[in-house]
C-alpha cells in the first residue's frame, strides 16, 4: 500500500500572538497534526513575500501565516501590512499556477491555543485533498544534449 | 596587446546592441583601446571563427539576452569556453527580462499564439536530401547565469550609457569589484530620483492608476500619485530615465544586492504603502493592479524563486 501523502507546511507565527498560542497549545497538551514547521517572526508584518515564495520553491505544500487579530498588533499595524501583502500575493500565486488554498492567513491571539489545533488540522486536511504542491516541470528540451 | 572583446546576443530585442552604439562618439576611444573579435550585429565574424580561437583567448564577452533556444544555449556555452570573463549585459541576460514572461506559459502555447492554425516552423525538415534544422524553443526561459557561469552583470533595459561606460572602464583599468557583482550602484533608484523631495514621509494609497488613466503631474513623486512606481525596490544607476519621461519605474535594473527575489520585494513595497486595512477595500484597490506578475516581475520572472508558472505535466 502506498504511503499516505503527508503535506509539509511552513508556518510563520508572530512572536506576540500566534506563537504564544502555539505555546499555550503545548502546555495545555492539545494535540494537533505534526505537519507544520513553525518559524517565529517578531511580527506578521515582518514576513517578506520572499519567505513565502522561497518556501514554495523549496518544496513546501502549504504556507501558514499567523498574526494578531486586527487592532491587536504589538506594533500597531504590522498585521494590516501582512494582510495587504497576503491579498496581493494570493493574486500572484494564481498566475503562477499555485492553488490559493496553499497560502493561508489566520489571526490567532495568545489565548487561542485550541485555534492553532483547529487551523493546522484543517489545513493539513485541505492539502491532503489538493495533493503535493505542483513542482517545476522539467525542460522539454534536454539541456545536456546541447554541446558547445 | 589590446584586450580582445566579443559581443553576442541571445533572446533579446536588439536594444542592448543599440545601447552600445548609443555611446556615440564616446564609443570611439573604447574601439581604439580594444580589439573586437566577434559581434554579429555589426561585424562579419562567424561562429566558426570563434570556434577556431583558443579557449579563454577572448578577454571579455558581453552577452545580452536570455537563453530560450538550443542555439542560444550552445552559443552561450561557446562564449563561456572562449572567454576569460563573461558579462551578462542588460535585463534579459541578468534576470530573464521580457522574454522571461514566457515562463507564464509553455513553448507549445507560445507557438500556437504566434502562428495559430497557420504553418508552424519545424525544428527539422528534409530538403533535396539535406536536413535543415531550426533551434528548439525551451518551455522555460533562462537568465544567462542559469545557463553558464557569469562573472558580472550590467543591468538595465537597456543599460544606460553611464553604466556601460563605467563597466568598460572597469575592465580597461582592471578595477573590477568582487566576482558576481552587478556593475551599478548598490542603492535604491529613489535615492537618485529627481522627484525625491516630493515623496511624502508617509504614503497612504487608496487607489492605483495606470498611466493613461490620469494626467501625471510632471514634478511630483510618481508613486505618491498612485502609479505603482517600483523605484523603492530597484537598483539605481539608470539616471531615472523613465521618471524624466514622466513614467513610473518598472524595475529593469533589478534588485540591490540585499534582495534575492525582485518581484516579491517590489510587491511587498507596494502593498506596504496602501492606506486601506479593510479586506474588501484592499481587494478593490488591488483589482486596479490588473497583472501582478507582469507588474512586479516584468523583467525578473525567470530569475525569481518560482522561476515559472506551475503547469500540468
Amino acid at each position: 500500500m502506498p504511503e499516505e501523502f503527508e503535506p509539509r507546511i511552513v508556518a510563520f507565527f508572530c512572536n506576540w500572538c500566534t506563537y504564544l498560542a502555539a505555546d499555550l497549545a503545548g502546555t495545555s497538551r492539545i494535540k494537533y497534526l505534526p505537519n507544520a514547521e513553525v518559524v517565529r517572526v517578531m511580527c506578521s508584518g515582518r514576513i517578506d513575500v520572499q519567505f513565502v515564495l522561497k518556501a514554495f520553491a523549496k518544496g513546501a505544500d502549504g504556507v501558514l501565516i499567523g498574526g494578531c487579530h486586527p487592532g491587536d498588533c504589538h506594533y500597531q499595524e504590522g498585521n494590516y501590512k501582512c494582510l495587504r501583502r497576503f491579498r496581493l500575493v494570493q493574486r500572484l500565486l494564481k498566475q503562477m499556477g499555485i492553488e490559493q488554498e496553499r497560502l493561508r492567513l489566520e489571526w490567532i491571539s495568545a489565548a487561542e491555543g485550541d485555534r492553532v489545533r483547529v487551523v493546522i488540522n484543517d489545513m493539513v486536511e485541505t492539502l491532503k485533498r489538493l495533493g503535493p504542491a505542483p513542482k517545476l516541470v522539467e525542460q522539454a528540451a534536454d539541456l545536456s544534449e546541447v554541446s558547445a | 596587446m589590446k584586450p580582445k572583446v566579443a559581443f553576442y546576443w541571445c533572446a533579446s530585442c536588439g536594444g542592448c546592441e543599440e545601447a552600445v552604439l548609443d555611446l556615440a562618439e564616446d564609443v570611439l576611444p573604447v574601439l581604439e583601446a580594444v580589439d573586437i573579435v566577434f559581434w554579429p550585429v555589426a561585424l562579419d565574424f562567424k561562429e566558426h571563427d570563434v570556434e577556431a580561437m583558443a579557449d579563454a583567448s577572448i578577454d571579455v564577452a558581453f552577452v545580452n539576452g536570455a537563453v530560450r533556444t538550443t542555439e542560444q544555449l550552445r552559443m552561450a556555452r561557446l562564449m563561456r569556453r572562449k572567454s576569460r570573463f563573461v558579462v551578462g549585459f542588460g535585463a534579459c541576460a541578468q534576470q530573464g527580462g521580457i522574454p522571461g514572461l514566457s515562463n507564464l506559459t509553455t513553448a507549445a502555447a507560445t507557438m500556437q499564439e504566434a502562428y495559430g492554425e497557420g504553418t508552424k516552423p519545424q525544428t527539422s525538415c528534409p530538403v533535396n536530401g539535406y536536413a535543415l534544422d531550426l533551434p528548439t524553443l525551451f518551455d522555460t526561459v533562462l537568465p544567462l547565469d542559469r545557463a553558464i557561469p557569469v562573472d558580472y552583470n550590467v543591468p538595465g533595459c537597456p543599460p544606460s550609457p553611464k553604466i556601460i561606460a563605467g563597466a568598460l572602464q572597469a575592465f580597461l583599468s582592471g578595477t573590477l569589484p568582487e566576482p558576481g557583482s552587478v556593475l551599478a550602484p548598490d542603492r535604491a533608484m529613489c535615492e537618485e530620483c529627481p522627484r525625491r523631495d516630493s515623496h511624502p514621509n508617509e504614503l497612504r494609497l487608496e487607489h492605483f492608476h495606470r498611466v493613461p488613466e490620469i494626467a501625471v503631474d510632471p514634478e511630483m513623486c510618481i508613486l505618491a500619485q498612485g502609479l505603482p512606481c517600483l523605484g523603492p525596490s530597484t537598483r539605481a544607476g539608470c539616471g531615472a530615465r523613465c521618471i524624466n519621461g514622466n513614467m513610473p519605474c518598472t524595475g529593469c535594473f533589478g534588485p540591490t544586492s540585499k534582495v534575492r527575489d525582485y518581484g516579491a520585494k517590489a510587491l511587498c513595497s507596494i502593498a506596504s504603502v496602501m492606506g486601506c486595512n479593510d479586506p474588501a477595500e484592499i481587494d478593490a484597490a488591488l483589482e486596479e493592479i490588473a497583472d501582478p506578475a507582469g507588474t512586479f516581475y516584468r523583467y525578473s520572472l525567470a530569475s525569481s524563486f518560482l522561476e515559472r508558472r506551475r503547469m500540468e505535466v
